[in-house]
């Protein structure tokens, strides 16, 4: 490769992808899809072989890599602390074939941990030693509504790398930061793209965009939101949800946390755990007061800080349109049904 | 990066009892520097770590005005507290913050006062009344209307006698009826209907607020009500179950704010507009 040659745009053989893998491991630690018991989820893998190309997209997000589901924050003696947060990451990683509606999740949880006043060393420094190698979406499925929250199948925001499966065994490969640039260079088999796979790329794009076929309107929600805190809506769209808070644990840009201590004769810890608005105890005092009664006022809040508060607090939609809070539901719940509910109002 | 998470090591140097389940600790920083350097606003609180049982956000009942003084005063209520009320002096704890924005000392200087608390509520209005008496001259009038459910819950009793004899202030302290005892000279009667009673006019004065929620609720309906204070006259610091104290894991989060960041403190006017919740 020459220097000055533009990384931009390249073409891999489908067949290319377990070498440059393999090279890409020795300096990296490779997260990708991987099926095991029925379930996609992003695991370390060893071999290309391992991954699993034809998913959806995963049944949790790639978010747990990041603020992970339990995590020992520290423990005491305190000799051991400042050492646990350098060594959080033992090689830099990268996220393979990550969604686009995923990667956007990363830049808005990036807003509450990497937030001007207060810096969380633990998602950072996890954040900055991760690259995100996107995987376009040609088969969005039923539950998919990513173009009506600011995404797309294809969209390339806050990727490093955009690969496109262009179903002829060749992938379309796009750097999108010097960070992806450098993957890129890498690999020593890639080709340049042709006027055909610009246009078999176009094509997939276009035929992806249609499969989104949630057209939802959030023009105007936060707005509207603003008017109908006290609304009777708000008694009607939570009756048949159980509270089991799975919506928010396979959200993507869920990010309530409990801290709590675990003891025993050695030493403390203090451990992060992820928590749900949907719980009774997550707003309880110690005195027993709770600002957050019954199942109306958790559903309202979770409804209110993806759609209104987040909105207005960093400028987006807490939301990007992944659907697996619609398909893991246990009684089919379906936060687009709210929101034309609420649009309605 | 600094860890936001981690607390600093302090000791406790003194446990003063207060009353039957509420007693207040002074805490030292064990890290000289830290000691030293450390500086917060009335009104602010601290996350309070006791290792192995877990960490809950306090107010700070001391005043910056007394530096070196770092002072919570705790109600036995769960399990932190529990473990809290358990310490001896000499005990290492955990400490981080300072938090929250604190009472607008700008806003209140020039201005007549009038501090409304009730119970364990009198603990960060303690900070801003020491605050305030220690640059006496740049605040108006003090009355302090401080009220328990029975004279053994009133807190800091020593320290109600010094206030009372500072310049330009009134003190009327109140116990819940039933509350009494043959020595008690005070009124009798719940915190609100006290208030109303006293009746202090609005004319340049904010009026500070800290009690039980109900309390809260009908010493806000109360003062904007015959009383006449607008709801930008009136002050309040809120509670709220917290884990992190940095807008963060999302417990604390009302309508558009979070408690520990925004807040603890808000006018009655931002309150309402964050719609009911409260």
């Amino acid at each position: 490769m020459r220097k000055g040659d533009r990384l931009k745009e390249k073409i891999i053989q489908k067949e290319q992808i377990g070498k440059w893998l393999e090279k890409l491991g020795k300096d990296y630690e490779i997260w990708a899809p991987v099926k095991r018991n029925g379930l996609v989820l992003f695991h370390p893998i060893s071999s290309a072989k391992e991954v699993y190309f034809n998913f959806l997209n995963s049944k949790k997000t790639p978010k747990d890599l990041f603020f992970p589901q339990s995590e020992v924050l520290f423990s005491f003696p305190k000799e051991e602390i400042e050492k646990e947060v350098e060594t959080i990451l033992q090689k830099p990683r990268i996220v393979f074939a990550i969604r686009p509606c995923d990667a956007r999740s990363l830049a808005l949880l990036d807003q509450v941990f990497d937030s001007e006043d207060y810096q969380d060393p633990y998602y950072i420094e996890r954040r900055e030693g991760t690259l995100l190698v996107g995987l376009a979406c040609t088969h969005p499925q039923q539950s998919c509504f990513c173009t009506s929250v600011g995404g797309g199948p294809f969209a390339k925001a806050h990727l490093d790398l955009l690969m496109a499966d262009l179903g002829d065994g060749k992938y379309f490969v796009e750097a999108l930061t010097e960070r992806g640039e450098g993957l890129l260079e890498k690999n020593d088999s890639l080709q340049e793209p042709q006027k055909k796979d610009r246009e078999k790329l176009a094509k997939i794009k276009e035929e992806a965009e249609e499969k989104v076929k949630s057209k939802l309107v959030t023009k105007g929600l936060e707005k509207k939101l603003d008017k109908i805190f006290d609304s009777s809506l708000w008694d009607r769209v939570h009756q048949r949800c159980l509270g089991c808070g799975i919506c928010t644990y396979l959200c993507p840009t869920c990010h309530c946390f409990a801290l709590l201590d675990e003891k025993d004769k050695a030493r403390v810890e203090r451990i992060r755990n992820w928590d749900s608005c949907m719980f009774p105890e997550f707003t309880v005092e110690a005195s027993g007061h709770n600002p957050r009664i019954s199942n109306r006022e958790r559903m309202r809040q979770r409804v209110m800080h993806k759609f209104n508060y987040f909105v207005e607090r960093y400028g987006e939609t807490a939301c990007v349109g992944c659907g697996r809070c619609i398909q893991s539901c246990p009684v089919n719940m379906d936060i687009r049904e709210i929101i034309e509910e609420i649009r309605n109002e | 990066m600094e860890n936001i998470y981690l607390p600093h090591s302090a000791i406790v140097k003194e446990i003063i009892s207060e009353t039957a389940d509420i007693k207040t600790f002074r805490l030292t920083f064990e890290d000289e520097r830290l000691q030293k350097s450390f500086t917060y606003l009335a009104g602010q609180f601290v996350e309070f770590s006791v290792y192995g049982v877990g960490e809950a956000p306090f107010c700070l009942a001391s005043s910056p005005t007394r530096p070196g003084q770092i002072e919570c005063t705790i109600k036995k209520m769960g399990k932190v507290t529990q473990a809290i009320h358990d310490l001896e002096v000499g005990d290492q704890v955990g400490i981080r913050g300072p938090y929250g924005n604190g009472f607008p000392l700008k806003e209140l200087r020039g201005k007549n006062l009038v501090l409304v608390g009730g119970g364990i509520g009198l603990a960060p209005l303690r900070s801003l009344i020491q605050n305030v008496l220690d640059k006496r001259d740049e605040y108006g009038d003090v009355l302090i209307i401080y009220g328990a459910k029975s004279t053994e819950e009133l807190v800091y009793q020593k320290e109600l006698e010094e206030w009372e004899n500072s310049p330009r202030v009134k003190m009327v302290l109140t116990v819940d009826p039933g509350g009494e005892d043959q020595k008690w000279q005070g009124e009798i009667g719940f915190v609100p209907t006290i208030l109303e009673k006293v009746n202090p006019s609005p004319d340049n004065r904010m009026l500070i607020t800290c009690g039980p929620p109900i309390m809260i609720r009908y010493v806000l309906l109360g003062a904007t009500g015959e009383m006449g204070y607008r709801p930008q006259q009136i002050i309040t610091t809120l509670e709220m179950k917290m884990k992190c104290g940095l807008g963060k894991c999302g417990r604390c989060n009302i309508g558009r704010v979070y408690i520990c960041k925004d807040g603890p403190v808000f006018t009655y006017q931002q309150l309402k507009d964050l719609g009911n919740e409260f």
